[in-house]
Order: C-alpha cells, then sequence, then structure tokens
C-alpha cells in the first residue's frame, strides 16, 4: 500500500471545464480527481478496454451496497459483477449516480448558444457532446453511453422521490481516489451538473492526477464494506487468473 | 375502461420470457400484474413505422429522472430517451410507483448479491438477451441500458440508503402508456427467485395493446 506522495504520482494536469479525457488505468494504480476550484462536476464512464460492452453499471454499483449516493468504501460494478474500480478516499462526501449528463439541445435551451466561431475554445460544450466526443476516439458510440457517476455533486432524494440539488458546492480541493481493481478505460468530463441551478454555463475544472496506490483488497475499505463486495473483489480475482 | 376484447394485441407472458412488441405512436400498452408483487422489467428503443428500431435512441432512466425531478415513474411520468425526446407517457398506473434505478438481475450481479450458488440461476438478462436475438438481432448487450421495473419499488431514504421494499403492487394491478412516437417494448418477466421482487413465486404478467 502506497501514500499519496510525490514520487507515487505517475502523471498529471488539469482539465479544463466542458472538456472530456480519457485514459488507460491500469489496475493497481488510482485516478485522483481534484476539484481545484470548488463546484465541479466530473462525470465518469468507465470500460473494460479488452472488452468495452463490459462497463460501469450504475444498477448493479447501487444494488450491491444499498446506496444511492458513493463515497469511501464503495466500489464502481460493471455489468459483469466484477469490481472495476474502488473508491479509496474521498473528502466530498457522496458523490451522484442518478443526474445523468445535460444534452447539447436542453444545454443551449437554457444558457444559450456559443459557438466556436465566436466563443473559440470556451464554446458550449454539453456533458453529453464531451462523453460522445472522448467515446468516438474508441469506436463508441450513443449506445455505449450510460448514466455515468456524476463526481462532487450530491442529489438528496426526498422521502416523496423529490430530488434537490445539494446547494452548497464542493469545496475547493475536495478530492477523490479511485483505484483501479482491474485495467479500465477511464473517459471523463468536468461539466455541469442537470440539476446545478447556476444561472450561467460556466463548468468547473478538475486536476486529474495518476498514481501508483497498489493497495490489496485487504487493506481496501471498499473489500471490508460488506459481503457483497467481498464477492465483487473476488470476481475480479477471477477474471485476472 | 377499455375493453379486452377489443385488443389489438393480448398476450400473456409467463415468468421467466421475453416479450417484444412495436407499439405506434397513439397506441396505449398495459401492462397487467396478474398476480400481484410480480417484475416486469421492461426498455423502450425508438422505432420507424415498419417496427425497426433506432439502436441509437432508446430510453433513459437518467433522462427520465431528472426531467421529473423524482425517483419514482407514475401516472404522468414522461418516459424520455437517451436524446431528449418522449418516447411514452404513463396515463394509469393503479400500483401508484414504479422503479428505474433497480435494473435488471443478471447471472453475474447474482454473483454479487448472493451466495455464488446462485450464479446458475434464469436472470432478466439473459431474458433480454433472447428477447433480442430472436426478434431484433441487430442489437446486443451494449443495448441494454438501466431499465425499467414497472411493480417494484425501490426506495432511497434522504441519506442516500437504497433498498428493495416490496409490496406495493398487487393481483390485477396495471399501468398504462400512450406511445408518443413508434417504440419498441422489451419484457423480460423476471425470474427472480432470491428476493421479495417476485414474491419468492414468479407469475405471469398480462400485456394489452389498444390502438
Amino acid at each position: 500500500m502506497n501514500l499519496f506522495t510525490p514520487e507515487n504520482i505517475l502523471y498529471e494536469e488539469t482539465l479544463p471545464g466542458g472538456w472530456n479525457w480519457s485514459h488507460h488505468l491500469k489496475r493497481g494504480t488510482s485516478l485522483r480527481i481534484v476539484d481545484s476550484d470548488g463546484g465541479a462536476c466530473a462525470s465518469l464512464l468507465l470500460y473494460n478496454p479488452k472488452e468495452t460492452s463490459e462497463r460501469y453499471n450504475m444498477p448493479d454499483t447501487l444494488k450491491a451496497q444499498f446506496t444511492a449516493r458513493l463515497t469511501t468504501g464503495h466500489a464502481l460494478y460493471s455489468d459483469m459483477g466484477r469490481v472495476m474500480v474502488s473508491l479509496l478516499a474521498d473528502t466530498f462526501g457522496g458523490h451522484d449516480p442518478l443526474g445523468g449528463t445535460l444534452d447539447q439541445k436542453a444545454l443551449e435551451e437554457r444558457f444559450g448558444t456559443r459557438r466556436y466561431q465566436e466563443a473559440r475554445n470556451a464554446y458550449h460544450r454539453s456533458g453529453r457532446l464531451a462523453l460522445l466526443t472522448e467515446l468516438a476516439k474508441y469506436g463508441l458510440n450513443e449506445r455505449d453511453l450510460v448514466p455515468p457517476v456524476n463526481f462532487f455533486a450530491r442529489v438528496k432524494v426526498l422521502d416523496s422521490g423529490e430530488f434537490t440539488f445539494h446547494s452548497a458546492p464542493s469545496a475547493p480541493g475536495s478530492y477523490v481516489d479511485l483505484q483501479a481493481e482491474m485495467d479500465v478505460l477511464v473517459v471523463l468530463t468536468a461539466t455541469q451538473h442537470p440539476l446545478d441551478p447556476r444561472p450561467t454555463w460556466e463548468p468547473r475544472p478538475v486536476q486529474l492526477v495518476v498514481w501508483q496506490s497498489q493497495v490489496d483488497p485487504q487493506q481496501n475499505p471498499a473489500f471490508a464494506y460488506n459481503e457483497q463486495n467481498q464477492r465483487g473483489f473476488f470476481n475480479t480475482a477471477l477474471y485476472h487468473l | 375502461m377499455k375493453n379486452p376484447n377489443l385488443a389489438l394485441v393480448h398476450a400473456i407472458i409467463p415468468a421467466g420470457e421475453p416479450w417484444t412488441g412495436h407499439l405506434r405512436r397513439g397506441q396505449t400498452l398495459r401492462i397487467v400484474d396478474q398476480q400481484g408483487n410480480q417484475s416486469a422489467d421492461t426498455v423502450f428503443y425508438a422505432a420507424d413505422p415498419q417496427g425497426k428500431i433506432n439502436p441509437q435512441e432508446r430510453y433513459s432512466a437518467t433522462d427520465t429522472l431528472v426531467a421529473q425531478r423524482s425517483l419514482y415513474l407514475t401516472t404522468g411520468s414522461r418516459l424520455y430517451s437517451n436524446q431528449g425526446r418522449v418516447l411514452l407517457t404513463i396515463i394509469a398506473d393503479t400500483c401508484g410507483r414504479h422503479d428505474t434505478i433497480g435494473g435488471a438481475c443478471s447471472c453475474e450481479s447474482n454473483s454479487v448479491r448472493y451466495p455464488r450458488s446462485t450464479q446458475h440461476m434464469h436472470s432478466c438478462r439473459d431474458t433480454f438477451l433472447r428477447g433480442l436475438r430472436e426478434n431484433h438481432p441487430e442489437l446486443t448487450k451494449r443495448d441494454l441500458p438501466p431499465n425499467i421495473n414497472f411493480f417494484m419499488n425501490v426506495p432511497v431514504t434522504p441519506d442516500g440508503h437504497l433498498s428493495f421494499a416490496d409490496g406495493v403492487s398487487g393481483p390485477g394491478k396495471y399501468v398504462e402508456m400512450l406511445a408518443e412516437t413508434d417504440v419498441v417494448v422489451l419484457i423480460s418477466n423476471c425470474p427472480q427467485l432470491n428476493n421479495p421482487c417476485n414474491a419468492y413465486n414468479p407469475t405471469p404478467l398480462e400485456v394489452l395493446i389498444w390502438i
């Protein structure tokens, strides 16, 4: 098990608000997503790079852990019953898996149109457009776009079922560590949550840090979380036989 | 009250079997929980007037939930596609609440949720894949997004806890929806035996379509 120290950092970059990113995250390494300015929303998808029909599955993730809010000790599951990544750390406390991502038409209806011609790289790019742009680089399309995890966004479900968006944005410097339990293709965008009440479209940047974490299941809070996760880790171990 | 004798389609779906059908714009689909507490796992695909599926456009749970800003589906819920279009509107519901975040059971998720011995038990995903293979072979596993579970109750508390709380449905309860555009319907009558979603006794569903 490694600590997050400068010598364990393999790579880092800042992704501007509105932009998309992808990376093959290798087993045993972690992606730290940092909400550097506060108020970010990083919408994230995961695929098995060897068989992209295997991907992060929202319902299976929620069912295994009886939660609709993801935090330290949770795992993100694929549709094949495997733990793809584990949440080693989370200083925000409870990320949204239900809100999906805004499409371009809805963005333009709510916030107006800003074309590249006038706005250059500050043009309006919805979360859906950004994710589809990144997916296309791997031959993936609409058929592969499933509900993402929206990091740094919290949606509260009232007893009536009504959704309320957490009014206080996440604090600058909030971060989450995702350790790959198998090699995964990470596709993400720094966007603005569909339920975010801000009157303007101003998606915030995120800092992305790939680091060598090497946390074994026995030391992993996600393994200890419940017996379902232990079976999920077992399925991932089977995959590596 | 619609007359079942005048229905264009009137089918029984035994537990563990798929059903697919082409619902034309303006037609009404009713799904009946004949004996109570039976989950109807359902996906909708946008189709052309000949019933050919456009695999790029399908039911989207997240678009539907965000549009209504609420977790439960019932009368008045508009079922959105991933392209932001309304595919269907729920126009009648004697059950009161339906789920769209619980997903479909699969052999693989059984191996996580329950002891490993449950892996080789029939599941909704196997049923979905059979329905697609036999009727729409151009679609594959990647075309199975998070579905709707009619007659299933998966509440979430304000602190984020999710549970499976069955018992909202009962014998003869039904849900009815109006097609706002041509869709293909894919239903798996859930065979799950390891949790209360089917009251541990999967039973038939009934499907009717009226013009």
